[in-house]
């Protein structure tokens, strides 16, 4: 009857195509897990003491039993377990957090430049992490310090966005500009706790902290930052296909039966989680966010079935490369958060040229 | 009520809200509004712009909370935009899934009978060669057609659609009409508001009218349509010409455009 919509019609191919396609896509998922794996290897090799990957390998899985009478063996060991391993996992764990964060957010608030740090809750943790230094002191109670006011930030922005938030059709809106409130409070916060610590030892500590990086990694931050960006992870692979229906809108989300105000919540819970962690155990690493959802949908297509997936696979390769670069390439260890924005900023640049295009389509 | 009756109004209403700043009073822009469509029905509804259209397919689809009176509904609404601007790009075949949104688990993904109803639904609105196109590059009536897919991927009984024919060419407006009227013979109620008259006249079961607020007209559209309710609807002088290749009861509505003020503006019912 439609003629004239009709263009060539390839419905006997149709059918033959669909399994070459789904194989098709979930080769991405493969090829990505494999950069994953060999992004870890080269992450537990690399650095100012080079250890050949066969023996990183007979390390892992020999557990501890490895032979104590060879010193460099035990010192290769060592490295490895107590220094390296919790450090690629911890990189791996946080980029596959923040990248799946702002995949969800750009879903989310419907704008390809969302990422984490919109929400106000990195700021807040960096507060939380920057007065428990001045006050408390580094380590434990900085992370502690981080997390707890990185969470005081989102309910601070579920206050101020207000109930109406949950029903009105502004509500995104709303969020985007409660964030950026609670963003610029905490800081001026922060701003003004550097003014007041002591310029010979805290302020350099603060400010290094704020740049971002994964030099103190350990088993303890690991298993701290594990169970939080592991509950936002699975959360926002969970809400993978109510995230879709969002990214059309509030009103047409909610027209096709999509519990609008229940997915949002439960995403923004999520996105908090994995933000105030990472800000807790790595400092502010921006960019990881931004650059690996597009990264991902440039390089494999916007099938929708495993993108998220292929983000978080995307976005841990990508932070344990970045930081393996950044303690293996000089010297001096250069700072994670400066690297994934001098890396970031360009990589962006380049893609936003293909996103010009790819936008309108 | 009658066991076949899919959708009915009962004395709807709405209000708009009262804004204190413009100190302006509650305006009504519908009152009183009663109908009841049954299984198989398609209702075109018609009205000048800003009579309330689409707050009343909002209101009919359970978008909108009714002001006053109340919504039958026996069977699941589809709701059809007029525009869907995703922020994603989307495969045709991904925005028909999103139909099944709503009876996805809140942590689920569509599984492989979803894709099926999805597929079943574009193949059944004539589209399934359109399903690996992205969404935003097919044509405005391509583009329609999806989003009715989409609609019936959720299983609706009642269709509600807010000017599907808007921007769409003569040919295409026929495409989307005759669609409607198969769906309707299937026995979906289907539920449409157009600013075309002959949509009403020459597939349509039912017409509502909507005048203004107060004043409303339902019936077979070759009945309820005459020159003097059109002419009134539309605030023009408006002819009616009995189509000879239609030996029945089509017709045509000629709207005399050039006659803008000869037309009395209001006329008592």
């Amino acid at each position: 009857m439609n003629t004239a919509l009709l263009t060539l019609p390839a419905a006997a191919s149709a059918r033959n195509t669909t399994n070459n396609e789904n194989r098709k896509i979930w080769t991405s998922t493969w090829i990505l897990a494999a950069l994953l794996l060999l992004a870890l290897i080269a992450g537990l090799t690399l650095g100012r003491y080079l250890i050949a990957p066969t023996r990183v390998l007979e390390i892992l899985f020999s557990g501890s039993g490895f032979d104590t009478r060879d010193p460099e063996a035990a010192m290769a060991a060592r490295v490895i377990e107590s220094v390296r391993l919790p450090r690629v996992l911890l990189a791996a764990l946080i980029g596959a957090g923040l990248a799946a964060a702002g995949a969800a957010l750009q879903s989310l608030f419907r704008n390809p430049l969302a990422e984490p740090q919109l929400l106000g809750v990195s700021s807040g943790a960096a507060f939380g992490g920057v007065l428990a230094m001045l006050l408390v002191g580094d380590g434990q109670p900085l992370v502690i310090g981080a997390l707890v006011f990185g969470m005081l930030a989102l309910a601070a922005v579920f206050w101020l966005a207000g109930g109406k938030a949950a029903t009105a059709g502004s509500g995104t809106v709303l969020l985007v500009l409660a964030g950026i409130v609670v963003s610029g409070v905490f800081a001026a916060g922060v701003s003004l706790i550097k003014l007041v610590a002591d310029p010979q030892n805290q302020l350099p500590a603060i400010v290094f902290w704020l740049m971002g990086s994964l030099a103190t990694a350990d088993r303890d931050r690991l298993l701290l930052a594990l169970p939080c960006v592991g509950v936002g992870l699975i959360a926002l692979y969970g809400l993978r296909f109510q995230l879709l229906a969002l990214s059309l809108g509030e009103e047409d989300a909610r027209g096709l039966g999509v519990k609008v105000a229940l997915a949002r919540a439960l995403t923004l819970i999520a996105v908090g989680l994995i933000t105030a962690a990472s800000v807790a155990v790595c400092g502010i690493v921006g960019w990881v966010g931004l650059v690996a959802p597009h990264l991902i949908r440039m390089s494999f297509g916007a099938d929708h079935r495993n993108f998220l997936l292929n983000v978080m696979l995307g976005g841990a390769a990508y932070l344990v490369l970045v930081d393996t670069f950044a303690r293996a390439a000089t010297a001096e260890e250069i700072p994670l958060g400066v690297l994934t924005a001098l890396l970031g900023a360009p990589l962006f640049a380049f893609l936003v040229r293909r996103i010009g295009h790819g936008l309108e389509c | 009520m009658h066991d076949d009756v899919l959708i009915a109004a009962q004395n709807l209403g709405y209000q708009l809200p009262v804004c204190k700043r413009m100190k302006n009073a509650a305006r009504w822009i519908l009152r009183d509004l009663s109908f009841t469509l049954e299984r198989g029905a398609l209702c075109a509804v018609l009205g000048p712009n800003g009579v309330g259209k689409s707050t009343l397919l909002r209101m009919l689809a359970g978008m909108q909370t009714a002001g006053a009176g109340q919504v039958i509904r026996r069977g699941r609404v589809g709701y059809v935009p007029q525009a869907v601007h995703p922020a994603l790009p989307l495969s045709a075949l991904e925005m028909t899934l999103l139909g099944r949104a709503g009876n996805t688990a809140l942590f689920g993904a569509p599984k492989k009978q979803d894709y099926d109803a999805a597929r079943a639904a574009l193949a059944r609105v004539e589209a399934a060669h359109l399903a690996a196109r992205p969404f935003s590059m097919l044509s405005g009536g391509e583009r329609q057609l999806v989003l009715m897919a989409r609609a019936l991927a959720a299983e609706a009984d009642i269709l509600i659609l807010d000017e599907p024919t808007a921007a769409l060419d003569w040919h295409n407006q026929a495409l989307i009409m005759r669609l409607l009227q198969d769906l309707a013979a299937e026995g979906v109620t289907v539920i449409t508001s157009t600013h075309a008259p002959q949509h009403a006249f020459e597939f349509a079961s039912h017409a509502l009218l909507l005048f203004d607020a107060d004043h409303f007209a339902f019936g077979a559209p070759a009945g309820v349509m005459d020159e003097a309710a059109l002419s009134r609807l539309f605030h023009l002088p408006v002819r009616r010409v009995p189509l000879p290749e239609h030996a029945g009861e089509k017709m045509a509505a000629i709207p005399i455009f050039s006659m803008l003020h000869a037309q009395p503006q209001t006329q008592p019912v």
